[in-house]
């Protein structure tokens, strides 16, 4: 008998830990291979880990919610035979995966922080802690000592103005509910700050007159054959984006800041925004360029409804070069949409709405819709993203423009 | 089957960093391990501070006797010269650091933390097994506190060994070599150097740069310097260190002259590396930054529950600064909401006479800042000139627009002694009326920080 280790393997795009959501089996079990032992979560997709081995469970590493390092043993198993790591668990058995340290040693030495300007406000020790730990920054507390130094008793009476009861009567509800910001939801959130750090982001908003588009999607909707799907707006975007982006290959690209490449892509790749129960999720139709109106509606709506209903595989979430994200019946007038981190674009089409428009020197009741779009600053020019969308416009008020070659 | 340790927090390294992270961890009551391979203690209680403060202390005894008998001073003359039993003075120094060594493992007894004695090698960021004398066993932590501390620099045409030692050797030497050569002149070469010099040694020191300590101003280096000069320690500013041969070390003068000097030992001071091989870190993914762990200023790492503190995580190389990381580390492992924000972290340098800097020195003031500079000099203090130790000065530098202090340097005898105080100041805010307001007692040196403040808001009273 030996003892097997079963590591979280590298599950690549630089995925560092991943976090345990939930398991299938417990100490003494025995399980054959392929059986899924545990969930894991990375980077938007949760992935069911499946045994390597037969075996007997004899151990398993960190609890649910638990944030688990790639190499890092998840569970440990008895197996015939001599297994992966012997009759001790050895510091380094030949891990499955192992990780490289960070190649890149960044050249500037951390800064120590004993060099602080001569701005910082003026405190004692005791003051700057109690204010960290009451979460105020003391620039903005009036300091009474010499040279504005604040002392503890400007920090108690910042505080207590803080808290002053309002003199209509009402009072205040104190009430906090603190919620563990953990799975899917803590991967929204560090993905959307990883976002808006790194990108310089400008939005770009324009309107468009959809009436032609909406006749047409009408039409074609009413007159459907049995084997074709209903079409909403996104499969008419996603053919415009097919038709307009080899023009502007910088734009269906993916940016890998830290290594100084834009890798612009032949093919698109259109990731599309979508609300799960859980929280936001971005599923990918690939390859857009090989797919007719009907086969993106199609693809659209298995992958949308593959994040749905957490089928969707890891090869599903990710690997987009641009994004859809729209916001549908729920109106707004414009949206600055975030960027979909190393994408350099996303294309936000608002509400259609009927509005009284000057058309044809006459004032006529038009369908309009606004596109709300964000661009990374560092690759896109402004120049350059009016074209794109002035193109996309174009292509949207007079979608006979898609389908001609 | 090997033993399996489950803990909440793990300390790598037993040093001024881990050892005071696992007592205040203890102290919170959190259950802590800690592994160190070699003595509790670390670099500064056994191979650097302590050891060395006790030597120089030891020669700066004899030299003042060997002076004595030389001339009398103060009408006090020995006849015959003292001798020294240098392997009684190295006993001596190693009781001290015994006993200190001692006192750390009685500490980390009643706070609770299990010492084990070994060497960890971790297979993922919160996993390690370690080697101990009794077989492995394995540990597994949910908050690691990685506190490896550094060693000292080798330079690849001066390899350690033989006559080509490290400050830990330099500290364990059995005699006190003939001839001396020491290649690097910063605080731990130069301390190293002063001490050795007392002791009779005849001290030759190279250095690349043109400047003794290269991390201080001239004026805070130029007593040091004066004191170098005086006792015949040689000085090779600008040079390079080429190699070795038998009792020599060979050299590039800043002249482009190749010259041998006569050394017995050669001590290489060129700096300290954090400890980053040989235990795992390549296993924890952790990023890094330059040949440091890169920390924030919590000292978390980028893997979640990993902290890093001390040498690993970069400079100031000091052992205060690791004490204050580890015991805000083991504070946020305990649930309180710290960081690490200090205003100043003071330097001492224990050369003759001594260093101290806290704060910004009127070269680091930021553009545009417009400073003014107190400097008070120890000629005109009298407890200095009682005690024969008048070249020195305390400097404060201070922000015009407001007079808020942002930095004091002091070079003089047993001056070290001043940095809290000097640190009290820069982290209580103070501005250079409170330091008028402070009354100073008399006769002592710290008078002369009251007048350089005094000198900076333009009356002073004794100059």
């Amino acid at each position: 008998m030996g003892r097997f280790l079963f590591r979280l393997p590298d599950i690549g795009e630089g995925v560092a830990e991943a976090e345990i959501v939930a398991r299938a089996v417990k100490i003494g079990d025995h399980v054959k291979e392929d059986q899924p032992l545990l969930d894991v979560m990375t980077d938007k997709a949760t992935v069911e880990m499946t045994s390597p081995v037969h075996g007997i469970v004899v151990a398993l590493h960190g609890e649910i919610g638990a944030m688990m390092p790639v190499g890092g043993v998840l569970v440990e198993f008895e197996v015939e035979g001599a297994g992966n790591a012997g009759e001790m668990p050895t510091a380094v058995a030949e891990p499955v995966a192992q990780v490289q340290p960070a190649p890149k040693p960044e050249p500037e030495v951390v800064k120590p922080a004993a060099t602080s300007p001569a701005s910082a406000p003026l405190a004692s020790p005791f003051t700057r802690h109690r204010a960290y730990e009451l979460g105020i920054d003391l620039s903005h507390v009036q300091g009474s000592g010499p040279a504005g130094r604040i002392v503890p008793a400007d920090l108690e009476a910042y505080v207590q103005r803080q808290n002053a009861p309002a003199v209509s009567g009402l009072s205040r509800n104190t009430a906090v509910h603190d919620t563990r910001i953990v799975g899917l939801r803590r991967k929204i959130a560090e993905k959307m700050q990883e976002a808006k750090r790194r990108i310089p982001h400008f939005s770009y908003i324009e309107e468009c007159d959809v009436t032609e588009l909406e006749a047409l999607r009408q039409d074609v909707n009413q007159n459907l054959h049995a084997h074709q799907p209903k079409l909403t707006l996104l499969p008419f975007f996603m053919r415009a984006l097919v038709k307009v982006l080899p023009e502007f290959p910088n734009i269906n690209a993916r940016y890998e800041d830290e290594d100084g490449v834009l890798h612009s892509f032949g093919g698109v790749h259109i990731g599309i925004a979508t609300q799960t129960a859980n929280g936001l999720i971005v599923p990918v139709v690939r390859h857009a360029e090989a797919l007719n109106i009907w086969d993106c509606a199609r693809e659209l709506t298995r992958v949308t409804s593959a994040a749905r209903n957490g089928t969707a595989t890891r090869d599903e979430l990710s690997g987009s070069t641009i994004t859809l994200s729209s916001l549908g019946a729920l109106g707004g007038v414009a949206a600055t949409p975030v960027i979909n981190h190393p994408e350099v674009a996303i294309i936000g089409p608002n509400k259609i709405i009927e509005r009284p428009v000057v058309h044809n020197g006459q004032i006529t009741i038009r369908k309009m819709m606004n596109i709300s779009s964000s661009f990374d600053h560092r690759i896109v020019d402004g120049h350059d993203a009016a074209r794109f969308i002035q193109q996309l416009k174009r292509l949207i008020e007079h979608p006979a423009i898609i389908f001609m070659d | 089957m090997t033993e399996t340790i489950k803990t909440k927090v793990l300390v790598i390294g037993g040093g001024p960093g881990g050892y005071v992270a696992a007592i205040r961890a203890g102290q919170l009551g959190l259950e802590t391990v800690l592994v160190e391979a070699g003595r509790l203690g670390g670099t500064c209680l056994i191979r650097g501070c302590i050891p060395s403060k006790a030597l120089i202390h030891a020669a700066s005894h004899f030299a003042t006797m060997v002076e004595t008998a030389r001339e009398s001073r103060f009408g006090i003359q020995l006849e015959t010269p003292p001798t020294l039993d240098f392997a009684q003075t190295i006993g001596w120094k190693d009781g001290i650091v015994d006993r200190l060594s001692g006192g750390v493992a009685g500490l980390l007894k009643r706070a609770k933390v299990r010492v084990i004695e070994g060497w960890a090698q971790f297979s993922d960021a919160k996993n390690c097994t370690v080697t101990t004398p009794s077989g492995p066993l394995t540990i597994s932590a949910e908050h690691v506190i990685l506190a490896t501390g550094a060693q000292p620099v080798e330079l690849p045409f001066l390899p350690f060994g033989g006559a080509v030692i490290s400050s830990t050797e330099a500290l364990a030497l059995q005699e006190v070599p003939k001839h001396l050569a020491i290649v690097g002149a910063g605080y731990i070469g130069l301390e190293l150097g002063t001490a050795f010099a007392k002791l009779g040694a005849k001290v030759t020191i190279v250095e690349a740069k043109d400047q003794i300590l290269p991390l201080y101003d001239d004026k805070l280096v130029a007593p040091v310097q004066r004191w170098l000069e005086q006792h015949d320690v040689a000085l090779h500013l600008g040079a390079k260190a080429l190699g070795h041969d038998e009792g020599c070390l060979n050299i590039e003068t800043r002249e482009g002259e190749t010259i041998a000097l006569p050394a017995d030992k050669i001590l290489v001071t060129v700096g300290r590396a954090p400890n980053t091989f040989g235990w795992g870190l390549e296993q924890m993914n952790l990023r890094m930054s330059g040949p440091f762990v890169a920390v924030d200023e919590r000292c978390a790492t980028s893997t979640r529950n990993v902290w890093a503190i001390g040498d690993l995580v970069g400079e100031p190389m000091l052992a205060h600064k690791a004490s204050a990381q580890g015991e805000m580390v083991a504070e946020i492992i305990a649930g309180q909401r710290r960081r690490f924000a200090p205003v100043a972290i003071p330097a001492v340098c224990f050369t003759e006479p001594e260093i101290v800097s806290v704060g910004l020195s009127p070269g680091d003031v930021p553009a545009g800042v417009e400073i003014m500079i107190g400097q008070f000099p120890l000629q005109a203090n009298g407890r200095a000139l009682s005690m024969d130790a008048g070249d020195g000065f305390v400097r404060v530098v201070a922000q015009k627009s407001d007079h808020r202090i942002l930095g004091i340097q002091a070079v003089g005898a047993h001056i070290s002694e001043f940095s809290g105080e000097f640190a009290t100041l820069l982290e209580m805010g103070a501005v250079l009326e409170d330091v008028r307001g402070i009354i100073h007692a008399h006769p002592t040196q710290s008078e002369a920080i009251f007048e350089a403040s005094l000198k900076a808001l333009g009356h002073a009273i004794h100059i």
